[in-house]
């Protein structure tokens, strides 16, 4: 038998550090909720509003991240088009691009008098920001490269003996790529969308940015949190604990089995 | 039985190259409608490369490929792999996992167009005529090896398919269900009416399967012909050592032949000269410990014995000499004669036991 060897204390002591810094928040977070008072709370209007916009949102955000970042991730894994490298950093620079910049860079370009945005006000009368659609963009803006990370890695890595097989069974492109490729990729898809959807709830710089903070409209949790801390802490907190919660269970959904053995590869 | 040149015409024609990074593929062959043809090669011949490109996973450099009255490739025509109606049977299955068998045996008729209900009544149809019914409901994970490859070829069959092709089928099979299934192939293949193509690196699974062989080396075709006439006469040293034959290549002389490798080998052959094979099985080599006295056996050489391995029944000797042969002897004369590694022996064979064919790659193998 290997008894496990000693760390060596000035690891130990950091980690210890580390590990304090990040867990001590949210115990405090956890102590000082206002517990009593979350039913009255959480049915607040202005707090019920942020509630449901947020999920709403998210939600929606995700689903356009899956209807245009699918077949994305599926171009830049599987397809031959010069150029693709680039267009991969491209697409996944919101990774680690700050927010607000992006919120920002939406706004020159869907903006009232934005590159695209004074069209689509000239045209068709439609102006996008500060409205709950800016919202939805913002966040979608923000978190869809991470579906696409996730989807294109699986892509990259699935059997392709599969697409093969299929194509001799008579199936079109279309099909193998509906019947076979996507089924065989389903736990990433459903990692990449869990993924996504935290993302966007949390998403806070790109939607005060490009959507503004109207109750009701565009003010999302994150956005609602960040004004309650001023005027109502009590309302702050419990907001704040909501997220906590969507938070974990988010992680346990990633490690738990219906997103299957691979999870993430 | 006989193929006639109508018959042909209505089944596999192939011809072409197909290149695969530095390595590339150059062949013919015409297979009938109801016929086996069996690809045997070793790996990396080539054999894998050709049934892809037949199905057009894999495209021809140039050259054609038809059935019966369609072209699937030519210079002009293009057809992608999807509307070519060849089923596949794979090395490593392919079924796919999220589906089960039933639906997987469906997967042909439901990209076709076929509503689930139908394209399961289908199915249940091919899986009981295939005797597989107790697997409908399995997931490929819960199949052994040799029932995969059952519904694999299942689920080719089921997609209606002009021409069969199968990839190794028993390659990544455990012997006892190499057997099974190489007895569900024999059935169900005779009962395919167009033209398939086997490809193996098995000898005995081509002999038991195939009407026909072709032996490939190196993206090249050796050797053509029936299971039988190969196994008697083989054209490369390869096909030798799979079916067990000693072969050398050498000139005839009048009743000797001067082997390319060293020694003479005394022949009875109707052949008069030139570039010929020697093949001998190594049960027709004698083995003695000292110079054979007062016989009329004629080809009489001396050797050491350089490895010695147990087959089944017998022991096979690889004995060093002009010419190196393969030998068998039974495990009593191993004792009586006190055989080993690094002993010196005598080795002697009648003429009328060789055989002695021409050897048509003679020119082929001098240039490359």
């Amino acid at each position: 038998m290997t008894r496990p060897r000693r760390t060596p204390w000035p690891l130990g002591t950091l980690a210890f550090v580390g590990a304090l810094f990040l867990v001590l928040p949210l115990f405090g977070l956890l102590l000082r909720a206002p517990w009593s008072d979350l039913p009255e709370i959480l049915v607040r209007p202005e707090v019920r509003d942020a509630l449901v916009l947020s999920l709403v949102c998210a939600s929606a955000a995700t689903v356009i991240s899956l209807v245009l970042g699918v077949p994305l991730a599926w171009v830049l894994a599987r397809s031959a088009v010069p150029g693709l490298r680039l267009v991969r950093s491209l697409v996944t620079l919101p990774l680690v691009l700050p927010p607000v910049v992006g919120g920002v860079a939406l706004l020159l370009v869907l903006g009232r008098r934005g590159l695209v945005g004074q069209y689509l006000d000239l045209w068709f009368g439609i102006t996008i920001p500060f409205t709950t659609a800016a919202v939805v963009l913002a966040e979608t803006f923000v978190a869809m490269p991470f579906l696409v990370i996730a989807v294109e890695g699986a892509f990259r890595s699935a059997d392709q003996g599969y697409d093969e097989a299929a194509a001799t069974l008579g199936a079109s492109r279309l099909t193998v790529f509906r019947r076979v490729t996507l089924p065989l990729i389903r736990p990433a898809l459903v990692a990449g969308s869990v993924l996504c959807w935290a993302r966007a709830l949390g998403e806070f710089g790109a939607t005060i940015t490009f959507a503004g903070n109207l109750q009701g409209v565009t003010r999302t949790m994150p956005l609602a949190v960040y004004g309650a801390m001023e005027t109502d802490p009590d309302a702050a907190l419990a907001m704040s604990l909501v997220l906590l919660l969507v938070s974990v269970v988010v992680l346990f959904a990633l490690r738990g089995r219906w997103v299957g053995q691979g999870g993430v590869s | 039985m006989t193929v006639s040149r109508t018959d042909r015409e209505a089944g596999l024609r192939f011809t072409g190259r197909v290149r695969r990074g530095d390595f590339e593929l150059d062949l013919s062959l015409e297979v009938a409608r109801g016929e086996v043809l069996g690809v045997l090669g070793p790996n990396g011949s080539g054999k894998s490369t050709l049934l892809q490109a037949i199905a057009g996973l894999q495209p021809l450099v140039s050259g054609s490929v038809r059935v019966g009255d369609h072209t699937w490739q030519d210079d002009e025509v293009l057809v992608p792999p999807e509307r070519r109606r060849a089923g596949v049977v794979f090395q490593d299955y392919r079924l796919f996992p999220h589906l089960d068998v039933r639906d997987n045996v469906a997967f042909a008729a439901r990209s076709r167009g076929v509503r689930r209900a139908a394209s399961r009544v289908l199915a249940q149809e091919w899986l009981e005529r295939l005797g597989l019914a107790h697997l409908v409901a399995r997931r490929p994970s819960q199949l052994s090896g040799g029932q995969a490859q059952r519904v694999t070829l299942a689920r080719a069959l089921a997609s209606g398919p002009e021409v069969l092709l199968l990839d190794e089928p028993m390659a990544a099979l455990d012997a006892g269900a190499r057997i099974d299934v190489r007895s569900f192939l024999r059935e169900h293949l005779a009962a395919f009416a167009g033209p398939v193509v086997l490809v193996t690196h098995d000898p005995l699974e081509a002999m038991v399967l195939a009407d026909r062989l072709l032996v490939v080396e190196d993206g090249h075709l050796v050797q053509q012909g029936t299971p039988a006439e190969v196994a008697r006469r083989p054209a490369s040293s390869y096909v030798a050592r799979l079916v067990g034959l000693n072969l050398w290549p050498g000139s005839l002389e009048g009743s000797a032949v001067a082997l390319d490798g060293g020694g003479v080998m005394a022949v009875a052959t109707d052949v008069t000269s030139g570039p010929v094979l020697v093949s001998l099985r190594p049960s027709a080599i004698t083995v003695h410990t000292e110079r054979p006295e007062h016989t009329s056996t004629r080809n009489v050489w001396a050797g050491t014995i350089a490895s010695m391995e147990v087959l089944a029944d017998r022991v096979r000797l690889q004995v060093d000499a002009a010419p190196s042969a393969l030998v068998d002897v039974t495990p009593a004369a191993v004792a009586e004669l006190g055989l080993d590694t690094d002993v010196e022996v005598w080795l002697s064979a009648k003429a009328t036991e060789t055989e002695v064919y021409l050897d048509v790659r003679h020119n082929h193998r001098s240039t490359s």
